[in-house]
């Protein structure tokens, strides 16, 4: 790494309608150098990333290569200044093979003529270079999720860019990928090339990056030296303050058993399975991926046909044969996909919050507009859902955000029972504490929870007791004691 | 070691062979139909001769040159619900050069493809730069086609009486039906843009992961543009064909062969959701439907039965390909 810088982004604002998401940030990269971009979920990192890639236009700021002021407005520009992105979602064309994907947009041939044997023989040359164990003429649809990655980093390489970005290029590759990819990296940091390096995992910074700049609400906080920082500093500045009690909890007395579940069969998935949940608890639920845990509650639920089994609510027998059902007994349950099951994404946070309790507002032909604003600024104030108004399409905010609304959603109906599935998958730090400070806040209002996770720390740490299942059973039951990572893997583990 | 076998197994020895091995199924259907042609009694006299051979591919013409257009069209993930009404524009325009402005043949025939083009432009100007779904911008062209067609002729045919007229889709050149050759040199050309410049990769590009084409640079309102105006000129062609075949432009020339064309583009194995598809495929699908329509008409079933017939092989060949897929 040399002093020598070759880029530098000058005071980038950019507006969305609604939305500030930059406002005056810097980066500068030198030649040579892994430099980190840190933030938050909707921090801006991407944002930042599509306007040096030209797919944005800045309303302001510049941007600077090799001292020489350049206007970056379309992908082209931005590919002629030598700068080559690895986006954070997969952008291959299923139907086309590695090779043709490796030189999209660029292809080799004379004139209008494209030549797909030549583009073949250098496609091969370029993966076989980075260690690619890939065939470029292989479709790219029936390639692994983890060799498509492999394939948008060769073609992010095979450019020859003196300045490359790779968002969260580690997602979904395994460990011996990772350290392939860090040898390539570390190949091309030697011969000059600057890498923008966005990644969630703090490990990783550490192995691989020299500076970090830190991003937050769309804002420039600071650029720091990896090796002269810690994570807990990390972290403080993309949330803005010391996270003193990340795991806000108080354990507290549980009251009577107010859900009782005995030999619950889908006869796929899940087979016998019993377990209670007594009032003001919260009870999770560990496994490996496939353990049947989501399965066993969507049969709870009323979402599996055929499924058997009592459920005992309160000491009273019900039958559940739909959610509706579920719901009548304040019992409800957030989905693990937010996107897929839970969410109407092209709706706004007002429909998406009162969907569920129209009736409280809607009668005969008549809506009572105003009590539906109500409920859902009630709900907004309670979660701390951060949204520019109620009428926003609720894909446009952050994941954190969109759980909030979500779980909003369902506290709405009073429940006395929350099913919670994977409550805090792919949100960042700042939103996962507050929704703990939620789920803290709720037990002490007398609702009791049910949380499936496959996060160790979130289950460790919230759980009254943890159920373990494993291939559809329950393996056991560990009590607040006894909880620790090895007794879950000792149970999970088949 | 299983993953990397896995990979390397589909290396194609030639072009061709890959072609036969991908389309096996309305291969095999297209065999066999030309099997229970040549061998049943009331049709095989007739059906293996070469006069029948050509007019089975003078019918197929018009409906092969607007698949031409419509694979490229779906391969997009697009849809094109003009081209048959701009058959009609096209043709009566033609027609009405000749007649009521005493243009010369030529000219005449291009202000048909002229109406191809501008429709095909407009199609695309539109569907590139809006998110209106190309199904309803193909809708509304569609009916303010066939609306034109019937204002200019008050709804009756123009009739042009010359031999000349005639030529281009009644003609023969050393034996071959005109309508013939163009259809060949379309298919040529149209299968030289597809597989052979970089235009060709654009389209599955965009049609396979909009998102992709455009981060790698790619215009994909240029592609968009391109593959309308092209389908466009497909029908302004098909247009001047059927117009001379007729001596007359009708106003109701072409009315379906947009579904014509997407049933060949489909039973091709072309997918609706675009990303992928073959015009070896398309031409496939269309000799399906033009030698069922032949035998079916030699066999003297009524049309109205052959309606049914040409549902239903369109449902079986959509079925053999969901299964086919799902198998993988």
């Amino acid at each position: 790494m040399s002093d020598n810088i070759i880029l530098r982004m000058k005071k980038i604002t950019k507006t969305f309608p609604g939305v500030k998401a930059l406002s005056d940030v810097d980066l500068e990269l030198n030649e040579g150098e892994v430099h980190a971009l840190l933030g938050e979920n909707g921090a801006g990192k991407s944002t930042l990333i599509k306007v040096l890639g030209g797919i944005y236009h800045a309303d302001s700021g510049e941007i600077e290569i090799n001292g020489k002021n350049v206007k970056i407005n379309s992908v082209q520009d931005a590919e002629a200044n030598g700068i080559a992105i690895i986006h954070q979602e997969l952008v291959l064309v299923p139907y086309m093979s590695a090779a043709e994907n490796i030189f999209l947009g660029r292809e080799l041939g004379a004139g209008i003529t494209v030549n797909l044997k030549a583009q073949e023989k250098e496609a091969q040359a370029v993966l076989d270079r980075l260690g690619m164990d890939i065939d470029a003429r292989s479709l790219v649809k029936d390639l692994s999720i983890a060799k498509q990655q492999m394939v948008e980093i060769t073609k992010a390489v095979a450019t020859n860019s003196r300045i490359l970005v790779m968002d969260e290029p580690t997602s979904s590759i395994s460990e011996k990928e990772v350290d392939n990819l860090f040898k390539i990296m570390r190949d091309l940091t030697s011969h000059g090339v600057g890498i923008i390096y966005i990644s969630h995992k703090m490990s990783e910074l550490q192995e691989i990056c020299d500076r970090v700049t830190v991003m937050r609400d769309g804002e420039y906080v600071g650029t720091k030296v990896v090796k002269e920082t810690s994570r807990d500093d990390l972290i403080a500045m993309m949330v803005g303050r010391q996270l003193t009690s990340y795991y806000e909890r108080d354990f507290l007395e549980p009251g009577e058993e107010v859900l009782r579940v005995e030999n619950i069969n889908d006869n796929k998935r899940v087979f016998n399975v019993s377990f209670n949940l007594k009032k003001g608890e919260i009870v999770g639920f560990a496994g490996l991926v496939g353990a049947g845990r989501s399965e066993t509650m969507q049969a709870i639920f009323g979402l599996t046909k055929g499924s058997t089994g009592d459920v005992y609510i309160n000491g009273k027998k019900v039958d559940i044969k739909s959610p509706i059902d579920a719901m009548k007994n304040g019992l409800v349950m957030v989905p693990e996909s937010r996107k897929e099951q839970g969410l109407y994404l092209i709706q706004d946070v007002r429909y998406n919050t009162t969907i569920e309790i129209l009736d409280q507002f809607i009668k005969n032909l008549n809506v009572n507009t105003k009590k539906e604003t109500e409920v859902t600024q009630k709900y907004i104030d309670m979660m701390s859902t951060k949204t520019p108004s109620q009428q926003q399409i609720i894909g446009n905010l952050s994941g954190g955000n969109q759980q909030k609304v979500l779980i909003g959603r369902w506290l709405a109906t009073d429940p006395q029972i929350l099913i919670l599935d994977e409550p805090t998958r792919g949100i960042d730090v700042g939103a996962k504490a507050e929704i703990y400070a939620i789920m803290n806040n709720l037990l002490k209002q007398g609702v009791s929870i049910i949380m499936i996770s496959s996060e160790m720390p979130e289950i460790i740490n919230m759980s009254d007791r943890v159920y373990v299942m494993a291939e559809g059973k329950i393996a056991g039951c560990i009590d607040h004691e006894e909880i620790s990572q090895e007794a879950i893997m000792k149970l999970a583990a088949v | 070691m299983d993953e990397k076998k896995k990979v390397a197994a589909p290396a194609p020895k030639n072009a061709f062979m890959t072609f036969v091995f991908e389309n096996m199924g309305i291969l095999a259907a297209l065999v066999v139909l030309c099997l229970i042609l040549g061998i049943f009694p009331g049709t095989s006299e007739y059906f293996v001769t070469v006069k029948n051979l050509f007019n089975v591919l003078r019918q197929i013409s018009t409906n092969l040159l607007l698949a031409c257009g419509m694979t490229m069209v779906i391969i997009l993930g697009g849809i094109d619900l003009s081209v048959g009404s701009v058959i009609a524009l096209s043709g009566v325009l033609a027609a009405g050069g000749v007649v009521r402005y005493n243009l010369p043949i030529v000219p005449a025939m291009l202000l048909g493809v002229l109406i191809g083009i501008i429709f095909g432009l407009f199609n695309g100007f539109v569907i590139s730069k809006t998110t209106i779904p190309p199904f309803i911008v193909t809708l509304a062209t569609m009916n303010i086609a066939r609306g034109l067609a019937g204002v200019y002729t008050g709804g009756s045919p123009v009739r042009v009486v010359t031999k000349e007229w005639q030529w281009i889709g009644a003609g023969y050149v050393a034996g071959v039906p005109v309508p013939v050759i163009i259809m060949i040199i379309v298919f040529i050309v149209s299968l030289l843009i597809i597989n052979r410049t970089k235009m060709g990769r654009y389209i599955y590009a965009v049609g396979g992961n909009n998102l992709a084409a455009t981060y790698s640079g790619i215009n994909v309102s240029t592609v968009k543009f391109f593959v309308y105006t092209y389908s466009g000129i497909m029908a302004g062609i098909a247009g001047i064909i059927l117009a001379s075949r007729m001596y007359s432009g009708q106003p109701t020339a072409g009315e379906g062969a947009e579904m014509d064309a997407i049933a060949a583009v489909v039973v091709g194995g072309t997918s609706m959701a675009g990303g992928s598809g073959k015009l070896g495929g398309t031409l496939i699908g269309a000799l399906i439907i033009g030698i069922l329509n032949n035998g079916l008409n030699l066999m003297n079933v009524n049309s109205f039965w052959q309606t049914v017939v040409k549902g239903i092989v369109i449902l079986l060949a959509v079925t053999i390909d969901f299964f086919r897929n799902r198998k993988k």
